[in-house]
């Protein structure tokens, strides 16, 4: 795995910069684990790792640290958190209803009929590689690459709670209603986030998830 | 029966901030907290408590709480909003008094925008995720203040300050934020405009971010979308409208647009207090 580009970002953060996803993860999960001294949040993000430091930390006191840490190749797919085992008991399973208002598009887009969007969808797992549109909202990678769609010419100003989506090599879904420009393929029942259940989002980072359709 | 505030008219927007809550950004929850640091802290000491104690944050003045079920001490720090316990002035940058029945009222700030009204023991609303603070973009934390609202007030820690009067801030009238230049600053065709510009606060800014209106920041053509990246307070992003925003507490935890610059920490308290309509600059700092 390469060394991470590290870049200025002020006086109380470092940005790493990384080739992919996977790298992003075991990034993250690395910096998390090392727990150095100083580091105050971590945000992952599609390629990068932002490193938030605490008020009392000196940047370039991390920015060492950080240049000493070795990272472990994350799997996309498989295990998450590198523990044995088929990987399938752990993942967070979400059924879905695909009956969304651009299932049709997408089926066109990918070349595939709107059953094999559905069987693409669900047949393999994903993992949530980031999160920040909202609270309890993951991009989730790795899935079947015949999924990679633009995403819409125009966002919707509304797509409610629960509304499953794709856009470029992401899927997702959305937590609460919300304006949004991915492709609409399905619909889900499960609660995204709940403030009351702890931990309040169903999703976080390095978490495997399964699609499931659900009948009718 | 321990004190508590009643909420008789909340002015244009009154939030319950402390410090935030920091470490929540993997699941799309930001920092959030008071907008400005700095103002929040000097209130909670003045009045002997924790700096990280849940306060008011009165944007523009116009609260009015009246005080039930026992004596309380408070301090208004930030914009210097007139104080009126019972109609008789007392002041920002000072440690009043106010028993029940008591009504106490922030007038209009003469400068600045936010007010912080801490009171000794702090404001006892349940924490969301380890902290009192409201969020706006997330929605998340204690909503914002209506009238009616009852904001019961905790047990005191500590023993009182000695220093009851605090020196009066002057008017920030010239701002000038210290900045960085930031992890894209290469996205645009020159990021020195930032500098070069007299800038003014627009009037479609809020705790999320500032957007700075006067000039233009265009993209250098031909690069690929940038992915999304993470983002803190005080990163100055440009859409491709060219026209930046400086984010503030409540900013998104990701974002898709290059920060060009990134203000320095301390220097973002500041910008928080500044009116939508007034002047700003700001000039590089060398990286420390």
């Amino acid at each position: 795995m390469s060394r991470p580009r590290l870049l200025p970002y002020g006086d109380r953060a470092l940005l790493l910069e990384l080739e992919d996803a996977a790298e992003v993860l075991a990034w993250t999960d690395a910096v998390g684990r090392a727990r150095l001294p100083g580091v105050a949040d971590l945000v992952p993000a599609a390629r990068t790792l932002l490193v938030v430091t605490s008020e009392d930390a000196d940047v370039s006191a991390v920015r060492g640290a950080l240049a000493g840490l070795e990272a472990a190749p994350a799997p996309v797919t498989g295990p998450a958190d590198g523990r044995e085992g088929d990987g399938e008991d752990d993942a967070v399973v979400i059924p879905v209803t695909y009956d969304g208002p651009d299932l049709a598009d997408v089926a066109r887009l990918t070349g595939l009929d709107e059953a094999e969007v559905v069987r693409a969808h669900t047949a393999t797992s994903w993992r949530v590689a980031f999160g920040g549109f909202a609270p309890g909202f993951g991009y989730l990678v790795g899935g079947d690459g015949r999924l990679h769609v633009p995403r819409r010419d125009s966002a919707r100003t509304r797509v409610p709670a629960g509304a499953v989506g794709l856009a470029g090599e992401y899927t997702g879904v959305y937590p609460r209603e919300s304006p949004g420009g991915w492709q609409l393929i399905g619909s889900t029942t499960a609660t995204m986030w709940d403030l009351d259940r702890d931990p309040p989002a169903l999703l976080r980072p390095g978490a495997r998830v399964r699609f499931r359709e659900r009948d009718g | 029966m321990s004190a508590a505030l009643l909420v008789r008219a909340p002015g244009p927007l009154t939030l319950v901030e402390d410090l935030g809550r920091p470490g929540q950004s993997a699941i799309g929850v930001g920092r959030s907290g008071a907008a400005d640091r700095a103002s929040l802290r000097l209130a909670n000491r003045a009045v002997g408590n924790p700096e990280g104690a849940a306060a008011l944050e009165v944007t523009l003045g116009g609260l009015e709480v009246e005080v039930l079920g026992g004596h309380v001490w408070f301090c208004v720090t930030g914009a210097p909003a007139p104080v009126r316990v019972d109609g008789r002035d007392t002041g920002p940058y000072t440690v009043s008094a106010a028993g029940p029945g008591c009504v106490v009222r922030l007038g209009v700030p003469p400068h600045g925008l936010r007010s912080y009204l801490a009171v000794r023991g702090g404001v006892d609303v349940p924490p969301v995720l380890g902290s009192r603070s409201r969020d706006v973009l997330a929605g998340v934390g204690p909503a914002p203040l209506r009238k009616g609202t009852e904001l019961p007030v905790g047990a005191a820690v500590g023993s009182f300050p000695d220093a009851d009067v605090l020196p009066l801030p002057p008017a920030d009238d010239d701002v000038v934020l210290a900045a960085f230049r930031g992890p894209r600053a290469s996205r645009v065709r020159d990021a020195d405009v930032l500098v070069r510009t007299a800038w003014t606060a627009s009037e479609r800014s809020d705790r999320v971010g500032m957007r700075l209106a006067g000039g233009s920041l265009p993209h250098r053509p031909g690069a690929p979308e940038l992915p999304s990246e993470g983002a803190y307070r005080g990163a100055v992003q440009v859409p491709p409208s060219g026209e930046p925003v400086l984010f503030l507490a409540d900013h998104p935890v990701t974002g898709g647009y290059p920060v060009v610059a990134v203000v320095l920490d301390a220097d973002v308290d500041r910008a928080a207090q500044v009116r939508p309509g007034q002047g700003l600059r700001l000039r590089w700092r060398d990286p420390s």
